[in-house]
């Protein structure tokens, strides 16, 4: 099982949503994409959207503008 | 099977194909499938060079209001309209170009970033597009 680091510190809407769904289509069932991000929207709108994929959310941490959101495949 | 987001791209507006074009990624990001439907003036965007030609729908100023946007959204570090078009791509979204507006201005395929478009169709394309779509927007 891997673990995938999406990195989109400094991006704004659409790109930490689209960067998140490109990391889920090339991991495999079971891994482990980590997203790092500063977009205050993206923190609330990446769990809906792991939510609307029928994923696994295992955590959001930090603050609006400093966040990690862990989500399993 | 995934829900559908069907845009209508209408306008060849610069701000205007932003919005198409950010839902549309938005769309797919969220799980849904997206077409875009370019027609008349949006359709001016996909020729060969074409794509950051638009003007700003309000405020244009002879391009100075353009200007100005544009430099507000690289300090928002808003990505290009290339780039969105690509994520589209890369996400599985359909672009489908109208025949009637090719006919009209007389835009040949050859114009057009052939590797871009999925389908040159009418509204009967459209219709089937859209007749199952979640959303359905024109922009």
């Amino acid at each position: 099982m891997a673990e995938i680091k999406v990195d989109v510190r400094g991006q704004t809407c659409p790109v930490p949503l689209v960067e998140v769904r490109k990391a889920i289509r090339k991991a495999a069932p079971g891994d482990i994409i980590e997203v790092i991000g500063t977009h205050p929207a993206s923190k609330k709108e990446i769990p809906m959207a792991v939510e609307a994929l029928k994923l696994e959310l295992l955590s959001v941490e930090g603050s609006d503008t400093d966040w990690v959101i862990r989500i399993r495949r | 099977m995934a829900q559908r987001t069907t845009i209508v791209v209408q306008s060849g507006d610069m701000d205007k194909l932003y919005s198409a074009l950010i839902i549309a990624n938005g769309s797919l990001a969220m799980g849904m499938e997206a077409s875009l439907f370019f027609t008349f003036w949006g359709l001016e965007r996909l020729k060969k060079g074409g794509l950051e030609k638009g003007p700003l729908s309000k405020m244009h100023l002879l391009g100075l209001g353009k200007w100005m946007v544009k430099q507000r959204m690289k300090q928002a570090k808003v990505v290009d309209l290339e780039k969105l078009l690509t994520d589209f791509k890369e996400l599985g979204g359909k672009i489908i170009a109208c025949e009637m507006t090719m006919e009209i201005m007389g835009i040949k395929r050859e114009d057009l970033r052939q590797d871009l478009i999925d389908e040159y169709g009418a509204v009967g394309t459209y219709i089937q597009h859209a007749r199952d779509s979640a959303i359905t927007l024109f922009i």
